[in-house]
C-alpha cells in the first residue's frame, strides 16, 4: 500500500488502483455523515477534487491522487458513510486506472509515511 | 492573533484527550475520543458536562438595577422574581442584535451570561449603559453545563437541593465549601443546568461530576448540534448585528409590558424599529431547513427560490448533521410569508439541492417545567 500527503492510501492490485483515506485522516474528520462520490468513467487529473466528505464538523475533498479514468465507486459509502470511520482502510472510495503509475513508486509506504502523521 | 487562553480546566481536558481548539480567543475541546455524534447522543440519552467558562459572567449592582437595564435589554427584567432567569439580548440604535443572554434575578444583584466571544463588547454596551451601576466581569468563576435527562440524578449526588428547581430557576448552592450558582436552564434542547463554580474549584467539581453514573464530557462540536436540533440560535451565525430579534423569531422575549401600549414600552436600545417589526412584521424570517438526501447546507449556502433562479432570497446560518434527527438539518433566513413546507433550493458547490422549509425546533426541548 502507497501514501500521499493528503492522506490517501492507494492499492495497485493488476494496474487498477483502489484510494481511500488513512485511519489518521478520518479520526481527523471525525464522523463522515455523507460522501460525494466521482461518476464511472470520468477523466481525472492529479490533484483536481473528485471526492466530497462532509463530517459532523466540515467539508473536506479527496483529491485524484493520479492521472486516469475512475472506473469504479464504492456506493456502500453513499449509504453508510460511517463506514469510513469504521474502518478507514477497508472503505474504499474509488477504483482509478492511470496513465501515470510510475508516480506510484516514488510514494510513501507504511513506515513513512506513519513517520509523517507523527510530525 | 493572540494565542487563545487557556481555561481552568484545561488540564482535565487535555486528559480526558479532549481536541483543542481556538475558540472565543480560548483553547477549548471541540470533541473527545468518543466523538461528536456519540457526544451528541449520549447528551440526549443520559448526561453531558460542558465547560462553558468561555461565556461572560456579569454582576450588575445598585440601586434599580432592573429598570436600568431595561433601557438595553428589551425584555421584562423588572418583573422577574428573584430567584428567576429569562433570555434576553443587548440590540444597537439600528435594532441590531448586539448579543443575546440570560439575565437571572439573583436578590441583590443580577447576574448575566453573555457569548464569550462579545463579551468585551457587552462589558462597553453595559457599563456605559449604566453609568450609575457596578458592572463587574467576574473572573474567578469558572462555568459549566450538565445536560441530558440524566442531569439532575447526577447533579442530586453532590448538590441535592437542585432536584426542587423547575426550569429557569436560579439559585445558590454549597459544595464542600464552594458557592455553586446554579440555574436550570441551557443550550440543548435537554434538562439540564449551568453550573458558576469558583475557578479554584471547578476542577474538583467537575471530577466529581465526571464520577456520577452517565456523565460524560462533550465538546464543542456536540454543543454546536444539540443546540441546532433544538432550533436555538448562534450569536455569530444566526444572530449578528444586521439581524433585529424579530426577524430572528426571537420576539417572544419581549413582553407585552415592553411592547407598545405596555406599561414600559419601548425605551430601549432600538426600539423604534423592533416595535415596528413586532406590529408590521419584518421583512424575513429565521426558519428550520431540512435539506433533502444527505448533504449537509452548512453556514454561508446561498437559497434560491427555484433550482434556475439567478437570484437568491435567502441564506443559510447554521447547519449541519443533525444526529438525533438522522438527517442534516439547518437553519436561515427566509422573506416573510415563506410557508412551511415551501422547497427551496441550496447552493452547494455549484449544485442546486432541494431543501424544504421546517418549522424549528427539529428536536422536541424536555425542560422540566
Amino acid at each position: 500500500m502507497k501514501y500521499t500527503e493528503d492522506h490517501e492510501w492507494l492499492e495497485d492490485t493488476d494496474g487498477v488502483v483502489t484510494v481511500g483515506i488513512t485511519g489518521h485522516a478520518a479520526t481527523q474528520l471525525g464522523d463522515v455523515v455523507f460522501v460525494e462520490l466521482p461518476d464511472v468513467g470520468r477523466t481525472v487529473t492529479k490533484g483536481e477534487e473528485i471526492v466530497v466528505i462532509e463530517s459532523v464538523k466540515a467539508a473536506s475533498d479527496i483529491l485524484a491522487p493520479l492521472d486516469g479514468e475512475i472506473v469504479e465507486v464504492n456506493e456502500a459509502l453513499s449509504d453508510n458513510p460511517g463506514l469510513v470511520n469504521e474502518d478507514a482502510e477497508a472503505a474504499w472510495f474509488f477504483r482509478m486506472t492511470t496513465t501515470t503509475p510510475e508516480e506510484m513508486g516514488d510514494m510513501m509506504d507504511e513506515d513513512a509515511y506513519a513517520e509523517f502523521v507523527a510530525d | 492573533m493572540d494565542d487563545p487562553i487557556p481555561l481552568p480546566l484545561d488540564g482535565l481536558h487535555t486528559e480526558l484527550g479532549g481536541r483543542m481548539v481556538p475558540f472565543a480567543g480560548y483553547s477549548m475541546p471541540v470533541q473527545y475520543p468518543a466523538g461528536v455524534m456519540a457526544e451528541h447522543l449520549h447528551t440526549r440519552a443520559k448526561a453531558g458536562l460542558f465547560d462553558v467558562s468561555h461565556m461572560g459572567q456579569v454582576v450588575i449592582r445598585g440601586e434599580n438595577a432592573a429598570a436600568a437595564l431595561e433601557a438595553l435589554v428589551p425584555v421584562n427584567v423588572v418583573g422577574l422574581a428573584e430567584g428567576r432567569q429569562r433570555y434576553g439580548f443587548l440590540t444597537f440604535p439600528d435594532g441590531g442584535l448586539a448579543d443575546d443572554l440570560m439575565v437571572a434575578n439573583r436578590g441583590d444583584h443580577l447576574f448575566l451570561v453573555v457569548n464569550g466571544a462579545m463579551k468585551h463588547l457587552d462589558l462597553e454596551i453595559l457599563r456605559k449603559g449604566l453609568p450609575d451601576h457596578s458592572v463587574e466581569m467576574l473572573e474567578d468563576r469558572a462555568l459549566l453545563a450538565l445536560q441530558g435527562p440524566s442531569a439532575e440524578a447526577a447533579l442530586a449526588g453532590p448538590v441535592p437541593g437542585v432536584a426542587g428547581m423547575r426550569f429557569m430557576d436560579v439559585a445558590t448552592f454549597d459544595w464542600e465549601g464552594a458557592a455553586l450558582w446554579i440555574s436550570r436552564s441551557g443550550y440543548t434542547g435537554e434538562d439540564g443546568f449551568e453550573i458558576s463554580v469558583p475557578v479554584d474549584r471547578v476542577d474538583a467539581f467537575a471530577r466529581a461530576l465526571l464520577s456520577r453514573d452517565g456523565v460524560m464530557p462533550i465538546g464543542l462540536g456536540a454543543r454546536d448540534s444539540l443546540r441546532l436540533e433544538a432550533g436555538m440560535p448562534l450569536y455569530g451565525q444566526d444572530l449578528t448585528p444586521e439581524i433585529t430579534p424579530v426577524e430572528a423569531g426571537l420576539g417572544w422575549a419581549i413582553q407585552k409590558v415592553r411592547r407598545t401600549g405596555g406599561d414600559r414600552a419601548g425605551g430601549f436600545t432600538g426600539s423604534e424599529r423592533i416595535l415596528a417589526e413586532l406590529a408590521d412584521g419584518p421583512k424575513r424570517i429565521r426558519v428550520g431547513l431540512r435539506p433533502e438526501g444527505r448533504a449537509p447546507m452548512r453556514t454561508g449556502v446561498a437559497l434560491y427560490p427555484g433550482a434556475d433562479a439567478t437570484t437568491p432570497c435567502g441564506t443559510v446560518t447554521s447547519g449541519g448533521f443533525g444526529p438525533s434527527v438522522g438527517a442534516p438539518v439547518a437553519m436561515g433566513y427566509v422573506p416573510i410569508g415563506t410557508a412551511v413546507g415551501s422547497v427551496l433550493y441550496g447552493d452547494v458547490r455549484g449544485k442546486r439541492l432541494p431543501v424544504t422549509v421546517a418549522d424549528l425546533p427539529f428536536h422536541q426541548p424536555r425542560y422540566r417545567r
